[in-house]
């Protein structure tokens, strides 16, 4: 390895560290404000990057020169900007007092219906926008070539940093924003306007992903994909540096960015993995990142299961659908059979991930990684093995348990919006490993070929098979919640400073929430291998995890029976929305914004709050 | 109370769930399955899909087939192989279709073939080049269009003998379809030309390229032949960093599939001229058939014809013949007609071969070459996919069935 | 030997000096009223003693067994008892499990998993609940509880761990007056029945002076005065520090 080339290589390094923070610094300070985690930010990106392909070649053609490009870069900063506006002013200030789990989920909402509409208005194609005028020979540095747009994206990082300190130390606006990130509530009382604070606020925040996003169009063609991936670097980004700190968006942004770019020369199949290890150590060793500071936690704000009398009418009615599901087989054909097998496994799973959200106020945005587990457990386990499926069923509850005794001890430290970052890198880690080692998770090809022995493997004795082991474990998990352990979590969840003082180890308890919540999670996910035959890299991603959060969400957080309803409606609603329309990502991504904005309560919660009401 | 009428809601939600289309008359349309990557991969699939149904218009306008007219259910796979087989499996069990065709990516194909296998219904895959679909994965279940990745690789390094290159570099996606092109490469490029020797092999992750590290990666190698599978986005990165650090000046370099429109137009000006690469010269295509095809299709779309246009288009008759073949809709007929079927298409003549059920369909090999301000190629031929499919024995000696 | 024994202890927040060699003792079935005006440092004394805090230095014993560095947890089981400025109750639950959770805790039940946690201790948190006179309330979800009541709940569940010691961090704050009066009424009650030892911060002046048995006066981290309400009232430095020139009685209504 000789000079010129790690020269070379810790500029491209610097590059991508640049545009990476341009990006990540609009994030943080929206964060800073409004305390909302923009999960759309990566869309705003996409949608940068979409405008700026699509308008700087056509203001290319009226003037060809430097000044019709960057022009074209700034308008469609600007255009993201005014996008930016109009999320604010529909939706985020809407949510500005919601928990956590709500604003998340809401913007990931935003994500979903950003996604069908750029295919609708950019349509399906991958754009690589035009080369800079000027900038398209490259220059040559120790003997190597190196392209000179990169060298402009290097000065772009610095000049950003600049210009956002200029604002934030030299305007009005600025000395509010930096206000409003110390103490929102003074701020409030001073009597400035918030509304417009916010909305300023997310306009510069859009404005700065859709710079981000423009900027990159030489170099990086406008793809569908580029809102994820970016977002989950931003999230490392940001936490790293502290939320809401700019310079530590600055800093952790350029050691990202040599990280991977030597990180791919020594492990060159690793760089997601490192990327989020990374924050995995930082969080461990420093909970608010390198400048971030430590949440102060509004107590009585947790959301979810309250005790109820337990009533006669519950069992029966347990019992009812419980035979009624019993006799599915008789009456259903092959089809129906198949569909309620999937509703019972993302039932299981997302009943599992009631105990961490809805008992333990955990609020876990990686739930994904033990629902793989499970499923590449089982995988695993036939593919390298050769185990029958009734052993491969226990190897996945195994992994997904050991899983989540190793992400819980680092996850049970932190709280709030750290504790939700955390739980999605750590499912973003187990993604990365299931995509990149290749050699033995078959990577992004996955492992087929799971199927269920003989005897299970038609459609009614796999579906029976389901049913007990998800009746089993949610009865299981039901008596926990009921036990003296989930009233810890609860307790813990309720006032966490008020069940130390009467002796409950909170992070203990909760650890084991997460073995038991990741195991539950796990048998979801080997069942759900066998059901399909095949296992991927997709069962860990976010979407998978944002699954068993809508269902919870849907069936409502506040109800033991809600996440068993909310996959039920939700799964079918799939089914039958997804062949007849090529949009289905908007038409969830709205449920899920119109859900958190009219109906909170989900559905199983109104149904009740409408009989107590009337009671 | 309230509970009663919920209970009965119930139960009245699973009546109507449980309602499943009932058996259709002799006269109702044949269903068929179709499955892939319309919003992912829609550079290459949408035009597919444009094919298809114009040549199931042409057939169902013409009275389709057994008397009967050919209903598509064609649905997205989401990219995923687990959701393919979900999917599948709801053409399968809901809709009743008789057969399933499509599917883009590799692993996803492989994944097909292997529910095909399962649960004993026949898939057609159109696009996914891997050999393991055909090879080592292959079943009777299963059949394959496009010729695979040990043909289109056997044809470009028939071209590259001649370049005189020892030193190769390859750089692929590190997924099924790439992780399949490389292997095969390798393993004809030692056998088929003396002395040569890989240099580097560079693997980013579909649609994951860094693109300057990947070439950086590369030129340290100094190789004098490269051999790229990237396709989609990934190859226009790997094509502009390319060329801004003079990568491919002085080499040559074999590429699969770069010369098909879906993956030259992105490229706009920058098109690496002088790759050798298999694709889809339309613009210069003259048999008379064929062009009566193109002119058609530009017609109806406004738009010129990809080579999933082409395909989309050609798979549908064969599926048209197969079922008139066969006499009726059931799997064992539709497999006897299948094979070693000889089919009539727009590209030429076509063979699907019984042993492995690859079809015999060829390629077009050539150059890259800018024609105004987008690629196009130049000095091709059509070359016959027969000749370079695998011998008899090397599809026994990997096959399980 | 005192009950509880404060040494010397000190803490500091980056650079600013919350306590200084506060040292003190509280005896069995005492009140003992911790004041001073705000910023003092009252609640980060109290919070060292109920190991919220960790102190830069000094030392914290119990009966005479160190538990400077003890968890909230530990302390709890030891015998300390706490509430809070601000109610801490479980809200989910309902105002029996708040006290049964505590009694679950106490008897080493926290990992019991399968039998359901409303039916144990019932009898015996009833009865705690009679004592602060809750116990009508007792299936009641705690949410819907006035804030008042929410404070003696609170006290009940700090009985549940059979404290030696108890914490009351502002125990009326938020209460109406007469409300005040009866809840220290029923603590002073509670505190010379069983033998434990009260230490309670306050604002409430008459609070203070009506119930205390003795008072430490904090300003600015350290110690300035101790007695009893009579002494504290005529410590010159205390009126000067505390209240400024106006004379007490004039504080009073």
């Amino acid at each position: 390895m000789d000079l010129s080339f790690v020269a070379i290589q810790a500029l491209s390094g610097l590059a991508s560290a640049s545009s990476l923070f341009i990006t990540a610094c609009g994030l943080t300070l929206v964060f800073g404000v409004t305390r909302i985690v923009n999960f759309a930010h990566g869309s705003l990106y996409m949608v940068g990057a979409f405008t700026a392909a699509t308008l700087v070649p056509w203001l290319l053609e009226f003037s060809f020169g430097p000044v019709s490009f960057w022009a074209g870069i700034l308008l469609s900063a600007m255009i993201v900007g005014l996008l930016g506006v109009v999320i604010e002013v529909l939706l985020l200030r809407r949510i500005y007092g919601a928990p956590e789990l709500f604003q998340l989920l809401a913007t990931f909402g935003v994500v979903l219906v950003l996604q069908d509409l750029v295919v609708q208005v950019f349509g399906p194609q991958d754009i690589l926008g035009p080369r800079a005028p000027g900038l398209r020979a490259p220059v040559e540095i120790l003997g190597r070539r190196f392209p000179s747009y990169e060298l402009v994206l290097i000065a772009a990082g610095p000049v950003v940093l600049g210009a956002v300190w200029w604002l934030l130390r030299r305007t009005r606006f600025g000395i509010l924003v930096r206000a409003a990130t110390q103490d929102r509530d003074m701020v409030a009382a001073l009597g400035v306007n918030q509304a417009l604070l916010f909305t300023g606020t997310l306009f510069l925040g859009a404005f700065l992903a859709g710079l981000g996003g423009a900027l990159q169009i030489p170099r990086v063609a406008a793809n569908t994909g580029m809102d994820l991936s970016i977002i989950a670097e931003c999230f490392v980004v940001t936490v790293v540096g502290g939320m809401g700190s700019v310079p530590g968006a600055f800093l952790a942004a350029l050691i990202i960015g040599q990280l991977q770019a030597f990180g791919i020369l020594i492990f060159p199949k690793s760089t997601l993995i490192v990327v989020f290890l990374l924050m995995a150590l930082v969080l461990a060793v420093r909970p608010s990142g390198f400048f971030g500071r430590p949440e102060i936690l509004a107590s009585g704000h947790a959301v979810g299961i309250v005790s109820r009398r337990p009533t006669p009418y519950g069992r029966m009615l347990a019992a009812i659908v419980l035979a009624c599901l019993a006799a599915l087989p008789l009456l259903g054909d092959a089809y129906l059979l198949k569909v309620a097998t999937e509703i019972l496994v993302f039932a299981l799973f997302a009943f599992s991930l009631q105990l961490l959200i809805g008992v333990g106020g955990l609020v876990s945005f990686g739930h994904a990684a033990f629902f793989g587990l499970g499923a590449y457990g089982s995988a695993l386990a036939v593919r390298w093995l050769g185990a029958p499926m009734e052993a491969a069923l226990p190897a996945g509850l195994v992994l997904s348990g050991l899983g989540a005794a190793l992400i819980g001890a680092f996850v049970v430290r932190l709280s709030g919006i750290y504790l939700a970052m955390m739980t999605l890198a750590a499912a973003q880690i187990l993604y990365a490993v299931a995509f990149q080692w290749v050699e033995v998770t078959g990577g992004d090809n996955g492992i087929v070929g799971i199927w269920p022995s003989a005897w299970a493997a038609p459609r009614d004795a796999y579906y029976w098979l389901t049913l007990i082991l998800t009746a089993a474990t949610v009865f299981v998990l039901t008596r926990v919640i009921d036990s003296p352990f989930g009233y810890t979590l609860r307790a813990a969840r309720d006032s966490e400073s008020r069940a130390e003082a009467i002796g409950i180890a909170v992070r203990q308890q909760r650890w084991l929430a997460f073995v038991l919540a990741g195991a539950a999670a796990g048998i979801a996910g080997s069942l759900y291998a066998f059901s399909r035959g095949s296992v991927d890299p997709s069962l860990l991603g976010i979407p998978t995890s944002v699954d068993a959060l809508t269902m919870l969400l849907l069936g409502g957080i506040q109800t033991i029976a809600g996440p068993l309803v909310g996959s039920a409606v939700l799964h079918t609603m799939r089914d039958q929305v997804m062949p007849v329309t090529a949009l289905w990502r908007l038409v969830l991504g709205s449920s899920i914004i119109a859900m958190v904005l009219i109906f909170p309560r989900g559905l199983v919660g109104t149904i009740r709050y409408w009989r107590e009401d009337r009671a | 109370m309230a509970m009663m009428s919920m209970t009965r809601r119930l139960i009245l939600g699973l009546a109507l769930a449980t309602a499943a289309p009932a058996a259709w008359a002799q006269t109702a349309p044949i269903k068929i399955g179709e499955l892939n990557s319309y919003a992912k991969w829609a550079a290459f699939t949408v035009p597919y899909r444009d094919g298809w149904r114009m040549a199931l218009d042409e057939i169902n306008a013409k009275g389709g087939v057994l008397g009967r007219k050919i209903e598509v259910l064609s649905r997205d796979d989401g990219s995923t192989t687990g959701d393919t087989t979900r999917v599948a499996d709801e053409l399968v069990t809901r809709e009743g279709v008789s057969l399933l065709f499509g599917s883009f990516l590799s692993n996803i194909g492989v994944a097909m073939a292997d529910y095909a296998n399962q649960k004993k219904i026949v898939y057609i895959a159109a696009e996914p080049l891997t050999d393991a679909i055909t090879m080592a994965q292959g079943n009777p279940y299963t059949y394959r269009i496009r010729p695979n990745n040990f043909m289109q690789v056997g044809m470009l390094v028939e071209q590259a003998k001649a370049s005189g290159a020892k030193r190769w570099a390859i750089v692929a996606p590190n997924y099924e379809y790439g992780q399949s092109a490389a292997e095969v490469f390798k393993r004809l490029i030692k056998e088929r030309v003396p002395g040569a020797e890989i240099v580097a092999e560079q693997y980013p992750a579909l649609g994951k390229i860094e693109a300057g590290a990947t070439v950086s990666a590369l030129e340290q190698a100094k190789p004098d032949g490269i051999f790229n599978v990237t396709f989609g986005p990934d190859l226009t990165q790997f094509v502009r960093e390319g060329n801004t650090r003079g990568l491919f000046e002085k080499k040559t370099v074999l590429s699969l599939l770069t010369g098909e429109p879906e993956w030259l137009l992105p490229l706009k000006d920058e098109v690496p001229e002088g790759w050798t690469v298999t694709g889809y010269p339309w613009d210069e295509i003259t048999d008379p058939k064929h062009r009566a095809f193109i002119e058609a299709y530009r017609a109806r779309y406004n738009d010129t014809p990809r080579l999933g246009s082409l395909l989309g288009y050609m798979v549908m008759y064969m599926i048209r013949d197969t079922i008139e073949r066969a006499g009726s809709t059931d799997t064992a007929a539709i497999m006897k007609a299948l094979e070693d079927a000889k089919f009539d298409t727009v590209a030429g003549p076509v063979t699907m071969r019984g042993i492995d059920n690859q079809s015999s369909m060829g390629a077009w090999v050539g150059k890259l070459k800018l024609k105004g301000a987008a690629g196009g190629m130049s000095d091709w031929k059509y070359i016959d996919g027969t000749t370079y499919m695998p011998t008899e024995a090397q599809v026994k000696a990997v096959r399980k069935d | 030997m005192s009950l509880l024994s404060v040494q010397a202890l000190s803490k500091a927040f980056g650079g600013v000096v919350a306590a200084r060699n506060v040292s003190f003792q509280v005896e069995r079935g005492e009140m003992l009223a911790l004041i001073g005006p705000n910023g003092a440092g009252k609640s980060t004394v109290f919070n060292m003693i109920g190991g919220q805090l960790r102190p830069d230095g000094g030392s914290v014993s119990l009966n005479d067994k160190a538990i400077t560095l003890a968890s909230p947890g530990e302390r709890f089981r030891l015998g300390i008892g706490r509430t809070f400025q601000v109610a801490q109750a479980f809200q989910s639950m309902t105002v029996g499990e708040n006290v049964q959770m505590a009694l679950i805790s106490r008897s080493g039940e926290n990992h019991s998993a399968w039998t359901p946690a409303r039916d144990r201790h019932r009898a015996e948190a009833r009865d705690l609940l009679e004592l602060v006179g809750m116990h009508e309330a007792f299936e009641r979800p705690c949410s819907e509880l006035a804030y008042g009541d929410v404070k003696r709940v609170e006290l009940a569940v700090a009985l549940a761990g059979d404290p030696r010691l108890l914490l009351m961090d502002e125990p009326t704050a938020g209460m109406a007056l007469r409300e005040r009066a009866a809840l220290m009424e029923l603590t002073h009650s509670i505190a010379t029945s069983r033998g434990i030892g009260v230490l309670f911060t306050e604002h409430d002046m008459d609070v203070v002076f009506g119930h205390a048995s003795r008072i430490l006066v904090l300003l600015r981290g350290e110690i300035i005065a101790t007695g009893t309400p009579a002494e504290v009232r005529g410590n010159a430095r205390v009126r000067q520090a505390y209240l400024g020139d106006l004379p007490l009685t004039a504080a009073a209504p």
